[in-house]
């Protein structure tokens, strides 16, 4: 089980938390100007790296907020926690 | 007198205290100190078991948690526990135990034929006998291959016992407390760390308590005393660390109530299991013996050498009277030489490899020596070996073995460290790190103590200074004296079963077989000839597994690799893992202010989410049809209440409310006025109908959101989703006041008459109070809310009070005549008004437009999941689309769930065009009716279909949705 630090309460079990896939994909401004295919790539497409990925997570039981985590996804090392509407953070090894 | 084997001096027994004990029926006694295991052994035991699948019989191989055959039912009844290692439970006066997979009786067992018909019984015999005909699998042999294999019963009756959880964090946390887990957790603990020390034994010392080794010139049992008796560490016997998961969250369960007898444990729990958080983990885990492979190595009387050591050092026994040692380590040399000076006969000391580093000490010492087969009918009677080219035959009555040493590098590897293979000791070594861990001792390859001693202080102090602690660096340890090498594992010469896996009964034959079959993988040999798998998970079986598979491959062991180590290391009982998280405390319960009512009132409950609500109430001997039939006839003809108070509410503020309404609901909200209501229906975004419920404008820049009982939370956390990730600039605060507000729903032609009496200052005329608005009053004398909504389809008033002051209006409505009526009867009534419940007509799949709810969807504006309704997929003509359904026979209820066809055909294929989403007899109109999801349905209005179910096929005419009152001329009374 992760320990996750919530940039609010600290850091907690990752039982107290949810997650929530994939960070940075903004809703499209205009559903209507996009292509299905491009809409579809909204809605459905994710990345699944072997590797580092920027992901949303919920502090479910404590302050409920939402912030953003990049994460190994092989070693579960976490190597920044970052709020909502931030910039993915450059970070070594990343290629970001 | 404890037995004919218990030395008489010697050993952590206390002498003084007498315990009867019982094993399969016969009554025994040994001491205080004593495992089952030993206090068998000291009887003169030596069959204990039978093996799993061709019933051989079976000896105590080990003296601790890595025994393969000693397994035994405990506490046979109530407080049964199944496959216990004798050698770990901890006798107590009155213990019984049993043992397992045996039929009739251990001295008898009629499974051993399985042995004669061994043919049949290969490895991976599963996969190919017993195939034909196929129908006989599952009614004949499977269940008389379950009776024949396997170990002990489950349980029967619910476990009698409590278990509890706790939480822990420190800086350093130690698993094994022999010399080098002591050494690291004292250097830890005095520059100051926060140290926990965690052992599976009573009794701390680990290798220190097996045999005769000082600690510079201290006797190593007093040594570690002296330490553990200095430190400031939390010391945990009686735990094993059983799991290492991510970023150092380790499980460990202690075992609170061991070597009690089930009286003396009650009021205590059985087991703690401890969520442990540590900055540092330290390894010293300790080794286990390997078996060696040779013809026969499983008949009682075959032993580790180093559990030779252990039963007479730890329990005074001595296993045998003439032993033969089979050494393929020097280890095993020292063990011979405990032998002989505790009173044994060392018949011979075989050594497998022609050079050895150890001193024979005048024992007679065979070079280069090969086991051929083990002699005797039951036990050990003696032993065939082939050495410098002669076969002799030696009596003995126990045959010691040591193959070299695994490091026990389970709970290393569960935390994803790599192994690497090390030729010198034939085995896997713990390699690179994945987490803040260090394995030292044994566990890391070193078996000198000295060494592990040095190293495990070494480990101690150095992870107390990357933690800030000021600890000195203590000498480093030396490197260790070179030792000859154990030989690497051969097919084993002679003839017979030379077991590999002593639980899972898989010989090197079996392994041989699984190579020529093409498993050339470690994992491929493990599904193929189970081993590895069973409750000891291969401890003693999968190094000599894979060596043999390398060997038979011709590759280094290296190439063959490891299967995977999972949690957890020994068996760890489902009740100590559900904690006190049984029972009513397995979810909880969320009670509604008039559930106490409801239950004394004889109300049938469903579960609704965590909820319980009230389904139908029968009186006298009513069923649920007639009495859901007489719920429905009061609220169609006169009036019914209903308990709604576990719908969701959430109360939504701020000055951009109405903004994010309209960007989650599919119609627009902002012209409704306060004081009104409007039926809202949310998506996901994937155009797919997520929930509905009723939302009511309470003030200028406020509104009160109902939701569905099941998906109250998941709204409010799609709310919070969109408004913190999405949409930051609005300004709006959502709260759940869900148990802030009970609802009682006033249903019926007289619902009007009925409330007036208990409202002072609201007009419920409904000229003056209009369908679909609000108003704020005193409903029987407290401050509450009424609003205008009917899922009924009749004058409806729900009412909105402080969760607490329900109770008092229900009561004074049921009292003035109103019907309560339950669940059951509001989804008659919807049903029959063509209203869907999200969950019965819809599953994720299904769109506004599938259930005929276009008039929903405002064209004005942008809201979640629009853009997907114009998908492709969204616009096929072959959607399935919501329609009513009148069976043909109107006595006839459909069932369910039933699959909508052409025709009633079973012969496949039989396209599928939907199925029936609700289904109910309707007292209005006096016959069965349903809704259903059927492809294309609208357009097919008035065409028969059949409904096929498990209970048979049923004729129907698809019909439009709306039942009853199509005109909604009811809806004001």
């Amino acid at each position: 089980m992760m320990r996750i630090e919530c940039p609010w309460c600290g850091p907690r079990d990752e039982t107290e938390f949810h997650y929530g896939g994939e960070a940075h994909i903004a809703r499209p401004a205009d559903p209507d100007a996009l292509s299905d295919e491009a809409w579809a790539d909204y809605l459905f497409m994710r990345a699944n790296p072997k590797g580092v990925h920027a992901e949303r997570w919920m502090h479910a039981q404590g302050c409920r907020r939402w912030f953003n985590v990049l994460r190994h996804t092989a070693s579960h090392d976490i190597l920044a926690v970052y709020p909502m509407g931030a910039p993915r953070p450059e970070h070594p090894g990343t290629g970001a | 007198m404890t037995g004919a084997r218990r030395l008489p001096t010697g050993g952590r027994i206390d002498r003084a205290r007498s315990l009867a004990f019982r094993f399969d029926g016969r009554r025994y006694t040994g001491h205080p100190g004593d495992t089952l295991a030993s206090a068998l052994l000291a009887n003169g035991m030596r069959l204990f078991a039978r093996s799993f699948k061709y019933h051989r019989p079976r000896g105590v191989m080990a003296a601790g948690a890595e025994e393969p055959n000693a397994l035994v039912l405990l506490e046979p009844g109530r407080f049964a526990e199944p496959n216990l290692r004798a050698t770990e439970i901890e006798l107590y006066d009155g213990l019984v135990a049993e043992s397992v997979n045996r039929w009739p009786s251990l001295r008898f067992d009629l499974g051993a034929a399985t042995g004669l018909m061994s043919g049949l019984f290969v490895a991976g015999f599963y996969y190919k006998t017993f195939m034909w005909p196929p129908s006989w699998w599952n009614r004949i042999y499977a269940p008389a291959i379950r009776r024949m294999a396997g170990l002990a019963q489950a349980p029967g009756e619910p476990d009698p016992e409590v278990y509890e959880h706790r939480h822990a964090h420190c800086d350093i946390l130690v698993v094994g407390g022999g010399p080098a887990g002591i050494a690291a957790a004292h250097a830890a603990a005095a520059a100051g760390a926060r140290v926990m020390l965690a052992d599976e034994r009573l009794q701390f010392g680990g290798s220190l308590l097996d045999g005769a080794e000082r600690v510079a010139g201290e006797a190593g049992p007093a040594w570690a005393a002296r330490m553990l008796d200095e430190t400031s560490a939390l010391l945990l016997s009686r735990t094993t660390t059983f799991g290492y998961y991510d970023h150092n969250f380790v499980a460990l369960a202690e075992r609170l109530t061991e070597g009690l007898a089930p009286p003396e444990r009650a009021g205590r729990p059985r087991q703690r299991i401890w969520h442990v958080r540590a900055r540092r983990v330290v390894l010293a885990t300790g080794a286990h013996e390997r078996p060696l492979v040779f013809p026969g190595n499983d008949r009682p009387g075959v032993m580790l050498a180093s559990a030779v050591a252990a039963y007479i050092h730890r329990y005074a026994v001595l296993p045998g009277r003439r032993a033969v040692f089979l050494a393929n380590d020097d280890s095993v040399y020292a063990a011979a030489r405990d032998f002989a000076r505790h009173g044994g006969e060392v018949a011979a000391l075989a050594d497998l490899r022609a050079e050895s580093g150890a001193d024979g000490d005048g024992l007679p010492v065979l070079r280069g020596a090969v086991p051929l087969r083990t002699l005797g009918r039951g036990a050990v009677t003696g032993i065939e070996i082939e050495a410098g080219g002669a076969t002799r035959r030696i009596a003995c009555d126990l045959i010691a073995m040591g193959g070299g040493w695994n490091p026990a590098v389970h709970l290393f590897s569960q935390s994803r460290g790599a192994l690497v293979w090390d030729d010198g000791l034939q085995t896997f070594l713990p390699g690179r790190s994945a987490q803040a861990e260090r394995s030292v001792g044994a566990a890391a390859g070193r078996f000198d103590l000295e060494g592990c001693i040095a190293g495990g202080a070494e480990a101690g102090a150095a992870f107390a200074r990357e933690l800030g602690f000021d600890a000195p660096a203590p000498p480093s340890a030396q490197p260790p004296s070179p030792r000859p090498a154990p030989a690497q594992p051969v097919p084993p010469a002679g003839r017979g079963k030379a077991f590999v896996d002593f639980q899972n009964d898989v010989t090197a034959a079996d392994v041989a077989l699984a190579r020529r079959e093409g498993m050339h993988s470690v994992e491929h040999l493990k599904r193929w000839t189970t081993l590895g798998m069973a409750t000891d998970q291969g401890k003693t079986s999968n190094i000599n597994g894979l060596a043999l598979m390398a060997a038979g491959l011709g590759v280094p062991p290296a190439a063959v690799g490891h299967t995977t180590f999972r949690p957890p290391y020994t068996p760890v009982p489902f009740g100590a893992l559900a904690g006190r998280n049984i029972a009513a405390l397995a979810d909880p319960v969320r009670r509604t202010p008039m559930q106490d009512w409801q239950e004394a009132n004889g109300a049938v409950f469903e579960p609704v989410g965590q909820w319980l609500r009230a389904r139908y109430y029968p009186r006298g001997g009513e069923t649920m049809r007639e009495a859901v039939a007489r719920e429905c006839r009061a609220v169609r003809e006169a009036a019914g209440i209903l308990d709604a108070s576990t719908l969701g509410k959430i109360d939504i503020r701020g000055p951009d409310a109405a903004e994010l309404l309209n960007r989650i609901y599919t119609n627009g909200w902002k012209t409704l006025a306060v004081g009104r209501c409007r039926y809202g229906l949310m998506l996901g975004e994937d155009g797919m109908v997520f929930d509905d419920g009723v939302t009511t404008r309470t003030g200028e820049h406020r509104y009160l959101m109902t939701t569905t009982s099941g998906n109250a939370a998941a709204v409010l956390e799609w709310l919070e989703e969109w408004l913190q990730t999405e949409w930051p600039e609005l300004q709006v605060y959502c709260t759940s006041v869900t148990e802030q507000w009970g609802t009682i729903t006033v249903s019926g032609p007289h619902a009007r008459a009925l409330l007036e009496p208990l409202v002072e200052d609201i007009d419920l005329d409904p000229a003056a109070f209009p369908f679909l608005s609000m108003r704020e009053g005193r409903i029987g004398g407290v401050a509450g809310r009424i609003f205008r909504i009917a899922f009924t389809g009749e004058l409806s008033y729900e009412v909105n009070l402080p969760w607490r002051r329900c109770l008092p209006v229900w009561e004074s409505l049921v009292e003035a005549g109103a019907a309560p009526y339950g669940t059951e009867a509001m989804h008659v009534l919807r049903a029959e008004k063509g209203f869907i419940v999200v969950g019965h007509e819809t599953d994720g799949t299904v769109t506004p437009v599938d259930l005929g709810m276009e008039r929903m969807l405002s064209s004005r504006k942008d809201f979640i999941g629009r853009r997907s309704l114009s998908r492709p997929d969204c616009l096929r003509p072959d959607r399935k689309q919501l329609v009513g359904l009148l069976p043909e026979d109107p006595s006839e209820v459909l069932q369910e769930g039933a699959q909508i066809v052409e025709a009633p055909r079973r012969t496949p294929p039989v396209p599928m065009l939907g199925h029936v989403t609700s289904s109910y007899w309707s007292a209005a109109m006096e016959r069965g009716f349903a809704l259903a999801l059927v492809k294309g349905g609208r357009a097919r209005r008035g065409e028969w279909v059949w409904a096929s179910a498990t209970t048979g096929d049923s004729r129907a005419r698809i019909v439009d949705p709306v039942f009853y009152d199509r005109e909604g001329a009811r809806l004001d009374g």
